[in-house]
């Protein structure tokens, strides 16, 4: 197959059980391009890169490569077109080294032996000429994350992909991962590259793509060069109604503290220091920022506030009193609210009902429950105006919450722990991967608990988001607070050098 | 409505030819036994459900299998594998059994909830030194249970042959190992005359079946237990002690097959006596997973299995063949009905199911 000049999805429509996933949509991109696919979650973008890559098989519509077409039935056809996809989740066997992952999809020769120092060499020669510094003997588990992401690009250019599908590529990306990525992405559009890169990081957007392609509800909505339009016309693209982040009033008057860390060490999963003496003071009615790049003890700062890791030296007071080592039940019946960074796994329990979900801070206590027994109808109605008021969408409050979209889960958790009106709230990472509303709506009610005097602690990687929302910002590197600044002083390249481990004056 | 009624036609159809697949297959074993696998056949499966005897005998084997359902029902829920029935219910009867002789003057009315309670007890507690090692020691249940099994059964038989065999079986140097028999005031009446075994047991199971069912569904002791279950890790976040409900699950599971040891002893054979439970402990397992491994369920599941045993019995004594035969005609219905599980789970074939019936009216 000669190389893609350009790829054409032509009125593709694909239908799932009761909805329509995309209905006469098309795409196009070229050669030495980035297309940018917009649109909210569930608007249709992630079934039509599976259509492209052979996973999904449309209704109808067609496939257009250099104008003729072809019929891609499944991800190998896609590759040997020269299609490649990079998923939002890795497939990568975390086990086996960068070599090996890269020849499971290799048809070897031989049914009995691979040739893979002949793999190897190949994909040295690949990460030197496209500037991606992997060394192919590591194991992926060794990886960071950004490191894992070039070997999936390495393992679509092996296969001569030069269409490459980026699928929210930089979601859990670091800033400067992200930098990285924009940069490499820049210099392989200039070799001729295609990419279709899908964000919900409008700004990215903005900063790397040549045209873009807003879907909604399952259909194409707007079509552009990048040159001709700006932020805020896609968000509203997007939604389909205006969406304004909501501004912030800076408030100069705080209550008194309600979270007292004094010199808290704790070890991580592997035993080494997670945190090391670390001091902060969190006020009613104030939201107080951590920046970071995650793995600098984030983690283990929100999970010894709520009681779910073991703190070795120093003291936690809420409220006044300590919480060091105290049972989660006790410190959630104190009055503290916690957001996860694994909305899936830890904030929910998958195979649970919604309604079970939304009760699961609250089943033991009256009239949720009497003595032992749940109260099934308060619980429904209960569950019922709750999906309403915080605009949960899901089929009804019996579905299984595996079955919601990430930005509906983030809801259900958000709603769950506002309505128990906690007097403090840690919110790890609470925007990560959903899409535009529902960070408005998400931002809007932080807020708003906010200015009802809550204290919260707002763990994010987004700049923006933490110079928007916080009142004061503090910067943890290193299993340490390097410091705690004033948002009104903060910018994004003091933050950026502080979360790099420069504080000024000290070099 | 009408969709429930196609539900239920597709999946008997389904059963009904994967039960016919496997007697097929049976048929070759039987041919080649040099039998007429239609009169083994008809004694199999007309026979049982052709008498009171039949019946009978296939309800009395359904008792201890609903039990040990329900107990491994309780301990899927909160994902543990209890493979320790076998162990369980031997102990619980040997304790209960005990308690019955310790008690012979007690009114009916109290000593029977006492006996129960015992077997439940030692039962429980057999399951529950399989949780405490998940929880505390990460040991994997499914190791520990089986090897609890081999501890509890020569204890079982250490028990029955020495401390708690019958005196008079001493006294008369026949030395049968088994305990003395039970006083009237400790047994379960006999629900129908003319020699029949069924007894006033399955009346308990029925009950506990129920009150499980409401245990794990309208409790909060059951949303926690659930909750450890399907994520531990979101439990523990939300407060639930998730080592205290792993042992509690393993307690209960445990106790469940204790009170089926129980139940056979003072229900069927009024001792203790050696080969008291017939495998219960695993077939349990295979009742549990037909049943979809709710407690609701183990209760036809378990019927089912009881009529499958009782007609391999008849099938056996009408044919005369060896016994190795009649079990393995009974895995292969085993075999073939829970695979036949596939069909039935999946809406996708029950749809095409549909799309053939409209055709053909």
């Amino acid at each position: 197959m000669d190389k893609i000049k350009s790829l054409e999805m032509v009125n593709i429509t694909k239908k799932f059980p009761g909805v329509i996933a995309n209905k006469d949509v098309h795409l196009k991109v070229e050669s030495g391009e980035v297309l940018a696919l917009l649109g909210e979650n569930g608007a249709g973008k992630t079934t039509l890169m599976n259509i492209l890559y052979g996973l999904y098989h449309p209704n109808s519509g067609r496939i257009l490569i250099n104008d003729q077409e072809v019929k891609i039935d499944s991800p190998k056809k896609a590759l040997d077109l020269g299609i490649g996809m990079v998923h939002q989740h890795f497939m990568l066997v975390p086990s086996l080294t960068v070599t090996e992952n890269v020849a499971l999809g290799i048809k070897f020769k031989s049914k009995f032996s691979m040739d893979l120092d002949n793999v190897a060499q190949k994909i040295k020669l690949l990460s030197k000429k496209h500037d991606l510094n992997i060394d192919s003997s590591l194991l992926i588990s060794d990886l960071s994350v950004g490191e894992r992401q070039k070997v999936e690009i390495i393992k679509a250019l092996y296969f001569n992909a030069n269409i490459l599908v980026l699928d929210e590529p930089t979601a859990a990306l670091t800033p400067q991962e992200t930098d990285d990525l924009i940069k490499w992405l820049r210099s392989v559009i200039k070799e001729g590259m295609g990419v279709i890169f899908i964000s919900h990081k409008l700004n990215e957007v903005m900063n790397v793509s040549d045209r873009v392609e807003v879907l909604r509800n399952g259909k194409n909505v707007f079509s552009t060069p990048i040159s001709k339009t700006n932020i805020n016309q896609l968000a509203r693209k997007m939604a389909g109604h205006d969406v304004e982040l909501p501004t912030v009033e800076r408030k100069n008057k705080f209550g008194n503290t309600i979270i007292e860390l004094e010199n808290v060490w704790a070890k991580n999963e592997r035993g080494l220091d997670a945190l090391r003496g670390v001091n902060l003071t969190i006020r009613k009615g104030e939201i107080l920022g951590i920046a970071g790049v995650s793995g600098n003890g984030q983690k283990e700062l929100a999970e010894s506030i709520t009681g779910l890791q073991k703190i070795y030296k120093g003291d936690i007071r809420f409220k006044g009193e300590s919480i060091a080592n105290k049972s989660v039940q006790s410190i959630i019946d104190k009055g503290m609210g916690y957001i996860p960074e694994d909305r899936l796994h830890m904030g929910t329990i998958p195979g649970f009902k919604v309604k079970e979900n939304l009760i699961l801070k609250d089943y033991l206590r009256s009239p949720f429950s009497k003595i032992f027994l749940l109260d099934r109808t308060y619980i429904k109605d209960y569950c019922k105006s709750t999906v309403d008021e915080y605009d949960v969408r899901c089929p009804n409050i019996n579905t299984p919450t595996h079955a919601l979209s990430g930005g509906n889960i983030q809801k259900l958790i958000l709603s769950r722990e506002l309505k128990r009106e906690p007097d403090a709230l840690v919110a790890s990472y609470p925007i990560r991967g959903v899409d535009i509303a529902a960070v408005q709506y998400i931002h809007e009610k932080l807020l708003e608990a906010r200015d009802n005097d809550m204290g919260i602690l707002l763990i994010t990687e987004e700049l923006d988001e933490l110079i928007n929302l916080s009142d004061r910002i503090a910067v943890i590197y290193e299993d340490q607070i390097l410091d705690v600044i004033d948002t009104a002083e903060a910018d994004k390249s003091k933050l950026g050098l502080l979360m790099a481990g420069i504080k000024e004056g000290s070099r | 409505m009408r969709n429930n009624i196609i539900k239920i036609l597709f999946n008997i159809l389904v059963l009904s030819i994967s039960f016919i697949v496997a007697l097929l297959f049976g048929s070759i074993i039987l041919l080649i036994a040099g039998v007429n696998p239609l009169v083994a056949y008809q004694a199999m499966i007309i026979r049982p459900i052709s008498s009171v005897y039949g019946l009978s005998e296939a309800l009395v084997r359904s008792i201890p299998l609903m039990m040990v359902g329900i107990g491994i029902s309780i301990a899927f829920r909160s994902k543990m594998i209890n493979i320790g029935g076998e162990g369980q219910i031997q102990l619980g009867a040997v304790a209960a059994g005990a308690a019955a002789l310790a008690i012979p003057g007690v009114p009916k009315a109290i000593a029977i909830p006492i006996i129960i309670l015992v077997g439940f007890t030692v039962g429980g507690i057999w399951g529950g030194i399989a949780g405490w090692m998940k929880a505390k020691l990460s040991v994997n249940e499914v190791l520990s249970t089986v090897m609890l099994n081999y501890i509890a059964f020569q204890l079982y038989l250490f028990l029955i042959r020495g401390p708690l065999i019958d005196p008079s079986e001493i006294a008369w140097g026949t030395g049968v190992p088994q305990t003395a028999r039970m006083p009237d005031s400790t047994i379960f009446e006999r629900l129908i005359q003319q020699g029949q075994r069924i007894h006033s047991g399955i009346f308990i199971a029925l009950i506990i079946a129920i009150l499980v069912y409401f245990l794990l569904w309208r409790t909060t002791f059951g949303f926690r237990l659930r909750a450890v279950g399907e994520e531990p890790k979101a439990a523990n976040y939300a407060g639930i002690k998730v080592d205290k409900y792993l042992i509690l699950a393993m307690v209960l599971s445990g106790g469940m097959a204790g009170i089926a040891g129980t139940i056979e002893v003072i229900g069927v054979h009024h001792r203790v006596l050696e080969g008291l439970s017939a495998n219960y402990g695993f077939s349990g397992i295979v009742v549990a997973l037909f049943g979809r491994l709710h407690p609701i369920g183990v209760i036809p599941a378990s019927f089912f299995f009881g009529l499958l045993l009782i007609g391999a019995e008849m099938m056996q004594r009408a044919v005369n063949i060896p016994s190795a035969l009649v079990i393995s005609i009974q895995g292969l219905v085993i075999l073939a009905v829970v695979s036949s599980n596939l069909l039935l789970e999946n809406p996708k074939y029950r749809k095409k199911f549909l799309g053939f019936l409209m055709q053909n009216n």
